[in-house]
């Protein structure tokens, strides 16, 4: 609504330039994994391993840059070209600036609270590992992480779900009548998703009707219910513990 | 020198690195996620560590030289190393922060030192091991030959 005026056609075209760079197979049903960690040697690592498992990996230094490839940081250039369909968060607990459970928390808060997070941390502090999965995050993975770790996470997560199949493609929504446990994606289409067809819209996750909505989308969330609890069927309430040398 | 020379010099630079745990588990994992594609994964994961932790050794070295040495700053020098250490599979580098860190946690100046050496010194040693075993993967492959596996 108000942010249309930003998306003027050569700001479009630029942005989906730059976009195109970097994630040249936009249409893809790729699991698309945003790994934050401010180390360049974890970076490194959680790349490899991720690609690996054939998963589309974005990383980023900070809690901050996460929020903002998101788009949930506050400043106005946050509609973001590179909002991409994210499908699996990952990221370190220690972190300078905000920590990675500060992270989940904001993430849990906002419209993106579906998109599974997941906290890796060096230390096995039992203490840490309940507070992150009290405030939804989908597993708790003890560094240094092994393929093993990323194999079965990526698989109890991505296989048996259909709904995020059926979410994968372009035209991806979020079905209306879905309560909270659905676990897709909250939908941000790819600027170059052109879908004509209008959908009903369910609560924040709405489905645009074309690149212009998008911005709306995000306009809409950023307030929204910056405490909802997860209900005790949803997703992040399945614990999954990972392999830890308790 | 023979391919099948410099294949031996390499199982044996491996198996040491090993044997005297320099290494862990964790290098084999990341020899596990080279492949064609990918074909110096190790190589860059390594020399990136080694970027990384020498700017944290130096830190660390200007850090406990000061009059009032922040031991909280240290301490997260120091936990930054252990990660990426571990990362790597460095283990007697990683087996040195546990060991400094408890030495921040009781805010002993002399100790730190002690440890910083200590690390260092694991440091060089294991930097110069891998040195060598990288310079005889690429005199293997220079001479034509296959890079041993070794479990």
């Amino acid at each position: 609504m108000a942010r249309n005026g930003v998306f003027s056609r050569r700001w479009r075209a630029e942005k989906l330039e730059e976009f195109d760079k970097l994630c040249p197979s936009l249409v893809s049903d790729e699991v698309h994994v945003l790994a934050v960690d401010d180390s360049f040697v974890d970076r490194k690592v959680i790349e490899r391993l991720l690609k690996i498992t054939s998963c589309k990996v974005t990383t980023v230094d900070s809690g901050s840059r996460a929020l903002q490839f998101l788009g949930l940081d506050e400043q106005e250039s946050s509609v973001q070209f590179d909002a991409l369909k994210v499908d699996m968060i990952i990221t370190d607990y220690c972190m300078p600036g905000m920590t990675g459970y500060e992270l989940l928390k904001k993430i849990k808060g906002s419209s993106f609270k579906e998109i599974p997070v997941v906290i890796m941390s060096s230390e096995n502090v039992l203490a840490r590992i309940d507070s992150c999965l009290e405030e939804g995050a989908e597993d708790f993975l003890l560094k240094p992480v092994k393929l093993s770790d990323v194999k079965r996470l990526k698989d109890y997560m991505f296989s048996e779900d259909r709904s995020r199949t059926e979410a994968k493609g372009m035209n991806k929504r979020k079905l209306p009548e879905t309560s909270s446990n659905d676990p897709s994606t909250p939908t941000i289409l790819p600027l170059t998703s052109i879908d004509t067809a209008s959908t009903p819209s369910s609560e924040f996750c709405s489905s645009p009707s074309s690149p212009i909505a998008f911005s709306s989308l995000l306009s809409a969330d950023s307030s929204s219910n910056s405490s909802m609890p997860s209900s005790p069927d949803s997703p992040t309430r399945r614990v999954k513990m990972s392999n830890q040398n308790l | 020198m023979e391919v099948v020379q410099l294949q031996r010099s390499f199982v044996e630079c491996m198996a040491s690195l090993f044997r005297e745990g320099l290494l862990d588990a964790q290098f084999s994992q990341l020899q596990q996620l080279q492949d064609d594609s990918n074909p110096d994964f190790v190589v860059e994961v390594v020399s990136l560590f080694f970027e990384d932790s020498e700017r944290l050794l130096n830190d660390l070295t200007m850090a406990l030289d000061q009059p009032n040495v922040d031991f909280k700053q240290v301490d997260a020098h120091v936990h930054q190393l252990k990660g990426s250490s571990s990362s790597v599979g460095a283990q007697r580098v990683k087996n040195c922060c546990v060991l400094f860190r408890n030495c921040c946690e009781e805010q002993n100046t002399e100790a730190c030192l002690q440890c910083l050496q200590q690390i260092k010194q694991e440091h060089l040693l294991v930097k110069n091991k891998l040195q060598t075993l990288f310079e005889l993967e690429q005199q293997i492959v220079a001479a034509g030959g296959a890079i041993p596996m070794v479990q």
